[in-house]
C-alpha cells in the first residue's frame, strides 16, 4: 500500500467528517443563529456602554423582558399555526387601561383583577380567531385590521377616562411585588414569564394541543386529512395569543400605572422582529419557545441601547426595519434551502479498498464462473407480491413473505397460487424466522422487530437499543432493522444496515464505506436489545450456525461473510470466512446439506470499487452533480452462491437475462427446492435444487419435529 | 337578472344612493367648498388606490406605499427649499421611489418574503431612513413660487379641479396599460397563478419586481397633489392608517385579495363610495378615532366577503401566504 493510500485511510478514519453533518440535521441548529446575533449584541453593547452590565439596567431590562416575553410567546403560538397576530399591540393597550381601571382606580381584588383583564385579552383574541379560524381570513390583514379597530377604541377610552384612572392608586402589596418585587433575584414579571414560556415549551413539544399547532403549521392541509380540528386549534391559537397579552399587561399597568396614548404604539413590530430574528418562519411549522425567547431578548437589548446611546425615533424604526427585513429575508432562505445544504453535508464518504475483482467469466475455472441455471425458474405469485424481500415457510408449507405494503403476506401450499394477507405491521417486512413456538419473527425496515403469532397477532419486540455516547444522531431508534435468525436459547439475533439512512435513502450509505449498520440481539427473557456488533458495512443477512454457538453475518457493501460467536469458547471473538466476493452479500441461510446459501443482491464493477478508494471523489460527486446522477453500486444483476462452513464456495446460481430476478435479495431451501426473493421483484422464484434432501426443511431440521420443542 | 349584479354594481348603487341621502340629510355637503375638498380627497385616494391595485392584481400588496409617497416627496420640497432646481428635485424624488420599489420588488420576487410582510417593513424603513436623513422637519412647506407645478393640487382646467384631471390622467394610462401591454397581461397571469405563469414562460420575477416600481412612481404622483393641495406635506402621514383606506378602496371596488381580477374601473367604483362616505362623516362631526372605527369595520366586511365570494384554492396558495 502506497504512502498517499496510506495517507488517505488515515485522513479519513480520524477526521470525523460525519459530525459536520450530523450536526447539522439536528433540530436544535435553527437556535445556534439567534444565539450568536445574542452574543454579537452582548460583546457590541457591553464594550460600547460602561453602564450596559450594571446590576440597575439589567433589573430595568428584565422586568420590561418579562413583559415583552408573554407578548412574544403568545405570538410564537400563533406563527407556529400557521398565523400571525399584528393586533398585540392594541390588546396590550387595551389591556392595560382595563387593568388600571379596574385594579388601580376601582380597587378591585387583584385576582379578579388579573382574570378580568386576561379574559379582555382573550375576548379580542377570540374575535380574531373566529374571523381567521372559522371564517377563514386572511392573518395579517384581519389583525392588521383589529389593530386599529381596537386602538381606536383605546383612544375613545383615554379621551373620555385618563383623567380619572391616572389618579387611581392600589395599595395592595401583591400588586406592589408584582411591579418591583424580585424572586431568586429575578424579577417577578419575568419570573412568571419564564414559568409560561416552560410551560408554553412543554405544551408544544409535549402535549397534545402543541402538537395540532405544529401540524396545522407545517401543512394545513395534512392536518385537516389527519383528522385534525384545523379551525378550532387555529382559533384556540389567537384566544392564547390576546390570553398572554393581558397578562403582560397586568405586570406592565402594576409597574407604571400609565394610562398614556402612547402605550403598545408599535409594540407588534417590535415583537415581531423578535420573534422572526429568533427564528420562528412565518406560515408555520417552524420554531420554538427558546428562539423566541432568545429573538425578544436580542432586540429588547439593542432597542434599550438605542435609547440610552441617544438615537431619534427615526433612526431606531429605521434600525428595527432593517432587522427584521433581514431577518425575515435569511430565514425564509434558510428553511428553502436548508434540506440542500443539508444534503451536501450529510453524506461523508470515507476510504475503503477492496481487492482486485475476482474472475466471473463463462467457462473459467473460477467458482463463481457465469452460466445459466436460473433461466426459466417457475415463478410464484407473480403480479401479486410487491417486494418480498424473504420468504419462509411454516410447518404446514405454507409459505410468508413481505410486502412493499407493509403486509406479511401468506401463499398456501401445495400449489402457491392462493395469497392472502396475513396480517399487517407497516413499513417493509424484511427478513423473517420461526421461533420454537411458531411465532413468526420479522424485521420491519422504518419500525423495528416483531412478532406475528400463528392467530395473526402482532406484537412489536423491539424498536430501540442502547445509544451510543459518542454518536451524534440519536442511534438507539432503529431505522433499517434488515435480517434476523433466532438462538436455540430463543435469543433474536437481528442486524440493523445503517443508523445514518433511513429505508428509502438505504442505497445512499454505500457513498460512504464507512461501517454504519451493527447487530443487535434482542433477549426475550429481559425484553431488552442490546448492540453486540457495532461499525459494520451495511450488515444484512443473519444466519445462525448448525452447532448453535455462532452466527454468519453477511456485510453488504464489504462484500465478506464473517462469522461471530455468541456462546461457546469463542464467545464474542469473530472470523471472517469469505472475503472479497464478486457481489454484495444480502440474506444467508442454511442448506440442507449442512452447508449454507447466500444471495448477492447486486455484483461489483471495477468502477464503483475505484470510487471507494476516492471518498474525496465520492464527496464532490455528492455536493456537485443532482442526485440522480450519483454513481451508485450496481443492484441489476445478481446470483446466488452456496458455501461451506470453511467459507469454500460450493456452487453458483446464475440467472444471465436478468428479467425474471434481477435482484435476488434472499433464498431458502424447503424440501428440495430453493426459493428466491428480492427487495424489488414481484415474484418468487422457484429452483428444483439437484441431489437435494426433499423433506428437509430449515425449520424442522433447527427446531424438531414438535412445536414447541427443543432442538436436536 | 342576479348575474348583472356583481361587487361593482352593487357598489356603485350604494355610491349613488349614499351621495343622495347626504345631499339630502346633511346640511353643506353639496356646498361648492365641500364637493371642492370630497374630490381633492377622492382623487389622492383613487390615485394610491390604482397603484395598489396594480399590485393586488398581481396577488401582491404595498403597504409602503404611504411611506413612500411622504418620504419622498417632502424630500424633494426640502431640496427645493434649499434651492435645488424643482425638476432635479423631482427627478430625485421619483429616483428614491424607484429605488424603494426595486427593493420591495427583489425582497418579494427574488428572496420570496410574503409581500404584506415585507413592505410593510419596508414603510418602517422608508419613513425611519427620510427622517434620519433626508427630513428634519416634522412638517416640509411648499416655496413661494408661481410655477403651475404648484397648482397640480389646486387649480383647475376649464372648470374641472386640477386633482381630478390627474386622477383621470393616471386611471387611463393604467386601464390602457393593463389591458394592452404585455406587461399588464403578464401582471394577470402572475395573479391568477404564479406557478402557471412561470410555466408558460412568463418572466415572473422581472414582472413582480416592476410591478413594485410602478407602484412607487404613482405614489410620487399622488404626494404631488397632496403637497400642491395643502402647500404642505406632513411627514407623520407615514405614520397614520391612510393605507388601509386604500385597500378599502381597491377591496370594496371588487378587486379580490386572491389576485388575478379587477381593473381600473374597480377602483374608480370603490374610491367615490368611501370619498363619499368619508366626507359624510367629517361632516356629521363624527370624530377621527369613530371614523377609524367605522372603515376598519367596513373593511372587515368588505375582506370577509372578498374571502367568500374568492374562497382562497388550496392547489395554489402558496407557503407562507398569510
Amino acid at each position: 500500500m502506497s504512502l498517499s493510500e496510506n495517507m488517505t485511510r488515515w485522513r479519513y478514519k480520524y477526521v470525523p467528517d460525519k459530525a459536520i453533518g450530523e450536526i447539522l440535521s439536528k433540530n436544535w441548529i435553527d437556535t445556534l443563529i439567534p444565539a450568536f446575533f445574542l452574543s454579537v449584541v452582548l460583546i457590541i453593547f457591553g464594550t460600547q456602554m460602561p453602564t450596559f452590565l450594571s446590576a440597575a439596567n439589567l433589573s430595568d431590562i428584565g422586568r420590561i423582558y418579562g413583559e415583552y416575553l408573554f407578548i412574544a410567546i403568545g405570538l410564537t403560538i400563533v406563527m407556529m399555526a400557521g398565523g400571525i397576530d399584528l393586533s398585540v399591540g392594541s390588546t396590550f393597550a387595551l389591556c392595560n387601561f382595563v387593568a388600571l381601571s379596574f385594579i388601580n382606580y376601582m380597587e378591585w381584588p387583584i385576582a379578579v383583577g388579573m382574570i378580568v383583564v386576561v379574559a379582555v385579552g382573550a375576548f379580542v383574541g377570540l374575535i380574531n380567531g373566529i374571523l381567521i379560524g372559522y371564517l377563514r381570513l386572511r392573518a395579517f390583514l384581519t389583525t392588521l385590521v383589529m389593530l386599529i379597530i381596537v386602538r381606536a377604541i383605546v383612544d375613545m377610552l383615554l379621551l373620555d377616562y385618563a383623567m380619572i384612572i391616572g389618579r387611581g392608586f392600589n395599595m395592595s402589596p401583591v400588586w406592589e411585588f408584582m411591579a418591583l418585587g424580585d424572586i431568586l433575584g429575578l424579577p417577578a414579571s419575568l419570573m412568571a414569564a419564564i414559568a409560561v414560556a416552560i410551560l408554553a415549551h412543554i405544551t408544544l413539544t409535549r402535549l397534545r394541543f402543541g402538537w395540532h399547532v405544529m401540524a396545522v403549521g407545517g401543512s394545513r392541509r395534512s392536518a385537516f386529512n389527519a383528522g385534525i380540528k384545523v379551525k378550532r386549534t387555529v382559533c384556540l391559537t389567537y384566544v392564547i395569543s390576546g390570553a398572554l397579552c393581558g397578562l403582560a399587561a397586568c405586570f406592565y399597568a402594576a409597574r407604571l400605572s400609565s394610562a398614556s396614548a402612547d402605550v403598545g404604539r408599535g409594540l407588534e413590530v417590535t415583537i415581531l422582529t423578535a420573534v422572526v430574528l429568533g427564528g420562528i418562519s412565518l406560515g408555520g411549522g417552524r420554531g420554538s419557545v427558546v428562539k423566541a425567547a432568545l429573538g425578544t431578548l436580542i432586540i429588547l437589548l439593542v432597542q434599550n441601547s438605542l435609547i440610552q446611546m441617544g438615537f431619534l425615533s427615526g433612526n431606531s424604526s429605521l434600525i428595527l426595519g432593517g432587522v427584521l427585513l433581514a431577518a425575515v429575508a435569511i430565514d425564509v432562505r434558510w428553511v428553502k434551502n436548508r434540506h440542500k445544504v443539508l444534503a451536501r453535508a450529510y453524506v461523508s464518504p470515507t476510504y475503503f479498498k477492496l481487492p482486485d475483482l475476482p474472475d466471473t467469466s463463462q467457462g473459467s475455472d473460477s467458482p463463481y464462473a457465469l452460466n445459466d441455471k436460473l433461466r426459466g425458474v417457475e415463478a410464484i405469485g407473480l403480479g401479486e407480491l410487491d417486494g418480498p424481500e424473504d420468504m419462509i415457510f411454516d410447518r404446514d408449507d405454507n409459505m410468508y413473505c413481505g410486502s412493499r405494503h407493509g403486509d406479511v403476506m401468506r401463499i398456501f401450499a401445495p400449489d402457491y397460487k392462493r395469497v392472502e394477507v396475513f396480517a399487517h405491521i407497516g413499513g417493509h417486512p424484511l427478513g423473517m424466522a420461526f421461533d420454537a413456538e411458531d411465532n413468526l419473527h420479522v424485521c420491519v425496515g422504518g419500525m423495528g422487530l416483531f412478532k406475528v403469532a400463528p392467530d395473526r397477532t402482532v406484537t412489536k419486540l423491539s424498536d430501540e437499543t442502547n445509544r451510543s455516547w459518542t454518536s451524534i444522531v440519536d442511534d438507539s431508534r432503529l431505522r433499517l432493522a434488515d435480517d434476523l435468525d433466532i438462538a436455540p436459547d430463543g435469543r433474536v439475533f437481528f442486524s440493523e444496515a445503517t443508523v445514518r439512512y433511513e429505508m428509502y435513502d438505504w442505497m445512499v450509505d454505500a457513498l460512504e464505506a464507512r461501517g454504519n449498520g451493527r447487530i443487535i440481539c434482542y433477549d426475550p427473557k429481559t425484553d431488552t436489545s442490546r448492540t453486540v456488533v457495532p461499525n459494520k458495512q451495511l450488515p444484512n443477512g443473519i444466519c445462525v450456525e448448525f452447532e448453535g454457538q455462532s452466527l454468519l453475518y453477511a456485510e453488504t457493501w464489504g462484500c465478506r461473510i464473517t462469522r461471530y460467536w455468541f456462546d461457546g469458547p469463542k464467545k464474542g471473538q469473530t472470523e471472517v470466512i469469505i472475503e472479497n466476493l464478486p457481489g454484495y452479500p444480502d440474506n444467508i441461510n442454511r442448506a440442507s446439506d449442512g452447508t449454507y446459501w447466500c444471495a448477492l443482491c447486486g455484483m461489483r464493477s471495477p468502477v464503483f470499487d475505484l470510487a471507494q478508494e476516492m471518498p474525496g471523489f465520492r464527496r464532490r460527486m455528492v455536493q456537485a452533480v443532482a442526485r440522480d446522477d450519483w454513481l451508485y453500486p450496481n443492484m441489476n444483476t445478481g446470483c446466488v452462491i452456496k458455501f461451506d462452513r470453511d467459507g469454500n464456495i460450493l456452487d453458483t446460481l446464475w440467472d444471465l437475462g436478468g428479467e425474471a430476478h434481477p435482484m435476488i435479495t434472499s433464498i431458502r431451501e424447503h424440501k428440495g427446492y430453493l426459493y428466491l426473493g428480492g427487495i424489488y421483484n414481484n415474484r418468487v422464484g422457484r429452483y428444483p435444487i439437484e441431489g437435494a434432501d426433499q423433506n428437509w426443511t430449515s425449520s424442522v431440521s433447527y427446531w424438531g419435529k414438535n412445536r414447541g420443542g427443543t432442538r436436536k | 337578472m342576479l348575474k348583472m349584479l356583481n361587487q361593482e354594481r352593487i357598489v356603485g348603487a350604494i355610491a349613488v344612493v349614499l351621495f343622495i341621502g347626504f345631499s339630502i340629510g346633511l346640511s353643506g355637503f353639496l356646498s361648492g367648498s365641500n364637493i371642492l375638498s370630497l374630490i381633492q380627497n377622492v382623487s389622492i385616494l383613487g390615485i394610491l388606490g390604482i397603484g395598489m391595485a396594480i399590485g393586488i392584481i398581481g396577488r401582491g400588496i404595498d403597504l409602503s406605499m404611504v411611506s413612500t409617497m411622504v418620504i419622498s416627496v417632502a424630500w424633494m420640497l426640502v431640496m427645493v427649499n434649499s434651492g435645488v432646481n424643482l425638476w432635479l428635485a423631482l427627478g430625485l424624488a421619483v429616483g428614491f421611489a424607484v429605488v424603494v420599489g426595486i427593493v420591495n420588488g427583489l425582497l418579494i420576487a427574488y428572496v420570496e418574503v410574503p409581500a404584506i410582510f415585507a413592505t410593510l417593513a419596508m414603510g418602517i424603513v422608508v419613513y425611519g431612513f427620510g427622517k434620519s436623513f433626508l427630513i428634519g422637519q416634522d412638517v416640509v412647506y411648499l416655496p413661494r413660487d408661481e410655477s403651475w407645478f404648484y397648482h397640480i393640487g389646486s387649480g383647475q382646467i376649464a372648470g374641472v379641479p386640477n386633482p381630478v384631471v390627474v386622477f383621470a390622467l393616471v386611471a387611463l394610462v393604467a386601464a390602457l396599460f393593463l389591458k394592452f401591454t404585455k406587461f399588464g397581461r403578464y401582471n394577470y397571469a402572475v395573479g391568477d397563478n404564479v406557478a402557471t405563469a412561470r410555466i408558460t414562460g412568463i418572466p415572473v420575477r422581472p414582472v413582480i419586481v416592476a410591478q413594485y416600481v410602478l407602484i412607487a412612481v404613482i405614489a410620487v404622483v399622488a404626494g404631488v397633489v397632496v403637497a400642491t393641495a395643502v402647500t404642505s406635506m406632513n411627514t407623520r402621514l407615514a405614520l397614520s392608517t391612510q393605507v388601509y383606506d386604500v385597500i378599502l378602496v381597491v377591496v370594496l371596488g371588487g378587486i379580490g385579495l386572491s389576485g388575478g381580477k379587477g381593473g381600473v374601473r374597480n377602483v374608480i367604483v370603490g374610491t367615490l363610495l368611501i370619498g363619499i362616505l368619508l366626507n359624510g362623516m367629517t361632516i356629521m362631526n363624527l370624530g377621527y378615532t369613530t371614523q377609524n372605527i367605522f372603515k376598519s369595520v367596513i373593511l372587515l366586511a368588505a375582506i370577509l366577503i372578498d374571502t367568500m365570494l374568492n374562497p382562497r384554492d388550496e392547489q395554489t396558495a402558496q407557503h407562507g401566504d398569510i
